[in-house]
């Protein structure tokens, strides 16, 4: 998943605390300035859809993504509805 | 001998026999899955066709761009069902319970089929993960649909976890071999005569569905048999219809089979009757 070129060049320019992380979103590395789980919803884009996470194995409900902080190597699952048997 | 007491098995209340699942009355015993369907449009006259009253659905990852997912929701919604998630694909209990706890965020359901797989090959239950998870997921307020074998033990071991259903396999998911081991599926209707017991996975074709309701199993659930079939809604009316007539046959009472023949037309009165012995 790309980080935008603007995005990068806000980061550099904000110091540490705002540095770039690699974590896995389902199941592929990418790099995020988010710091908690909330907004790196909201930094991939994923808007107001019907989704629900997992940060490494353990389901995060929606009301706790933004208390949910986000740390290099951690592995986020972003799931849907989906058809099933 | 028919060792099912067809008078313990548990039935609906007054002359509707309605199924009730957790509680909750439920109008057809067919229960439908909603993978692998050629379009969305095949898939909900399926479900209408069939007359099923739960589909299950499942959660999997979601990329931003996409949008299925809401799409999907909305399409259910349509129909007016109740959706039933499982844990597909979950090898851990870890696995099994974090998926029953989103699938029960996103679907706004306690119900969960819950399946935790031990084989690639078989798609069979860990039994021993999957009774684990049961007890876990109990504990937070699930209603849990194992997905499990024809094993009493294990059966045993769900109940006193909590589950107040079981799903025993017919076979194994997909292969449409209809009931592999009917004498050990009927071996279980007649030791949890009050429980309700769906047969899930392994059906093929709408002669297995009404075999496991003559049985005096309480619902079938089947997904790829419809949804594979040639033409998935005519096949769904066919399921439907089976599992009706299945169902109705049992509350009637099975004749008892027999080895040697006894005729079904009446001795007496035979013309020509021993005429041979007398010349």
């Amino acid at each position: 998943m790309q980080q935008k070129a603007g995005e990068r060049r806000r980061n550099e320019t904000v110091g540490q605390e705002a540095c770039e992380r690699e974590v896995i979103v389902n199941g592929e590395t990418c790099s995020t300035a988010a710091s908690t789980l909330a907004d790196l919803i909201e930094e991939l884009g994923y808007g107001e859809r019907r989704i629900a996470t997992a940060v490494n194995g353990q389901f995060v409900a929606g009301s706790m993504r933004a208390a949910t902080a986000i740390a290099a190597g951690d592995s986020i699952e972003i799931v849907a509805p989906r058809q099933g048997g | 001998m028919n060792i099912i007491d067809t008078n313990a098995v548990s039935r609906g209340e007054g002359a509707s026999d309605v199924l009730r699942l957790y509680g909750e009355a439920v109008g057809s015993r067919l229960l439908l899955g909603t993978a692998q369907y050629p379009s969305p449009d095949i898939l909900g006259a399926s479900v209408s066709h069939s007359g099923t009253e739960i589909v299950t659905v499942s959660l999997r990852r979601e990329a931003a761009h996409g949008g299925g997912g809401e799409r999907f929701f909305e399409l259910i919604r349509s129909w007016g069902v109740r959706v039933l998630p499982n844990t597909a694909g979950c090898r851990t209990p870890k696995e099994a319970i974090n998926t029953a706890l989103m699938a029960r965020e996103l679907f706004e359901t306690p119900w969960v089929k819950l399946e935790v797989l031990a084989n690639d090959d078989t798609l069979q239950p860990d039994v021993f993960g999957l009774v684990e998870a049961a007890r876990e997921l109990v504990a937070q307020d699930f209603q849990v649909f194992p997905y499990t074998t024809e094993d009493l033990g294990v059966a045993e071991r769900l109940m006193a976890a909590g589950c107040e259903v079981l799903m025993p396999w017919g076979a194994p998911i997909g292969t449409a071999r209809g009931l592999a081991n009917p004498y050990a599926l009927k071996t279980m209707r007649n030791y949890f005569p009050g429980v309700p017991l769906v047969v899930d996975a392994g059906i093929g074709a709408p002669s297995h569905a009404m075999q496991a309701m003559e049985l005096g199993f309480d619902a079938v659930l089947l997904n790829t048999a419809v949804a594979k079939a040639g033409d998935p809604v005519q096949m769904a009316a066919a399921f439907g219809a089976a599992v009706k007539a299945g169902r109705t046959a049992f509350l009637a009472g099975l004749m008892e089979p027999r080895d040697m023949a006894a005729p079904s037309t009446p001795v007496a009165g035979t013309p020509f009757f021993d005429l041979e012995a007398k010349r």
